[in-house]
């Protein structure tokens, strides 16, 4: 996961991009043609100091190696942000940044 | 010894809050993912997410699309709102094969401006659909034209 997040105008901008294949379950293996099995993140949730700032719940409409941007109030620089998904198929990755 | 205590209980108390912060965390966290975003049909969708179908044309919720997607793997999306009270912001894409594409929970003291990347199958409407805490549901929405399908391959 990469993650981006500045202050800007006393509040904070949070880029991301999450490293995932997000399988639809509609592609298929390019050397046996087999499909290749559904697998996507199901959420992803930020969290600032104890509270949740930003909950994306997705389908499989959502691009391989998700983006994402979000701002919220109430963040200062040196503060760090909690990130989190977990996918259909349970797979999950946690993620520390600090806001610049 | 006594030195040797205090480590030892302070462990223990960092230990207990660290399952305890394990086993709440998630489930604080992760609760909203539902059913809807298999759901092969609009209404289905709606019904399992907002459990309403009935959307209100708002000239208050702005949705940024490129109006011709060379790309369909790869569509930038952009939703703002001026409503106040939103509880969640969520795109639909009406003809891909699980229309509801995603929602975010939108908490106090975070903006209701979301940009995202999603794919769509073909040329077709998108929606915004911007939910407020007392159940109503705002939403626009714009063509896009897709060159390239971008859910199989």
């Amino acid at each position: 996961m990469k993650v981006k997040a500045k202050v800007k105008n006393d509040k904070v901008k949070v880029k991301l991009l999450v490293k995932h294949p997000m399988d639809t379950g509609l592609q298929k293996d390019k050397n046996s043609g087999d499909l290749i099995p559904v697998k996507y993140i199901h959420e992803l949730s930020c969290v600032h100091d104890g509270k949740t700032v930003f909950l994306a719940s997705f389908g499989r409409a959502v691009s391989k190696d998700p983006y994402l941007a979000f701002s919220f109030s109430g963040g200062k620089k040196g503060d760090t942000l909690s990130l989190k998904w977990v996918d259909s198929m349970g797979d999950t990755e946690e993620f520390e940044a600090v806001i610049k | 010894m006594l030195e040797n205590r205090r480590k030892i209980l302070k462990r223990i108390v960092e230990a207990t809050a660290v399952i305890g912060a394990v086993l709440i965390m998630p489930k604080l966290a992760f609760a909203k993912w539902s059913k809807a975003f298999d759901a092969d049909t609009t209404e289905a969708a709606m019904t399992g997410l907002f459990n309403n179908t009935e959307t209100i044309a708002s000239d208050k919720v702005f949705l940024k699309v490129p109006e011709i997607a060379e790309n369909g793997a790869v569509v930038p999306v952009n939703v703002k709102t001026d409503i106040e009270n939103v509880k969640s912001i969520s795109v639909v894409a009406f003809k891909n094969p699980q229309p509801l594409a995603c929602s975010f929970t939108i908490p106090e003291g975070t903006d209701s401006d979301v940009s995202i990347r999603i794919r769509l199958f073909e040329t077709m409407d998108v929606q915004a659909i911007v939910e407020t805490h007392d159940g109503k549901l705002f939403s626009v929405q714009k063509e896009v034209k897709v060159t390239i399908g971008g859910c199989g391959g």
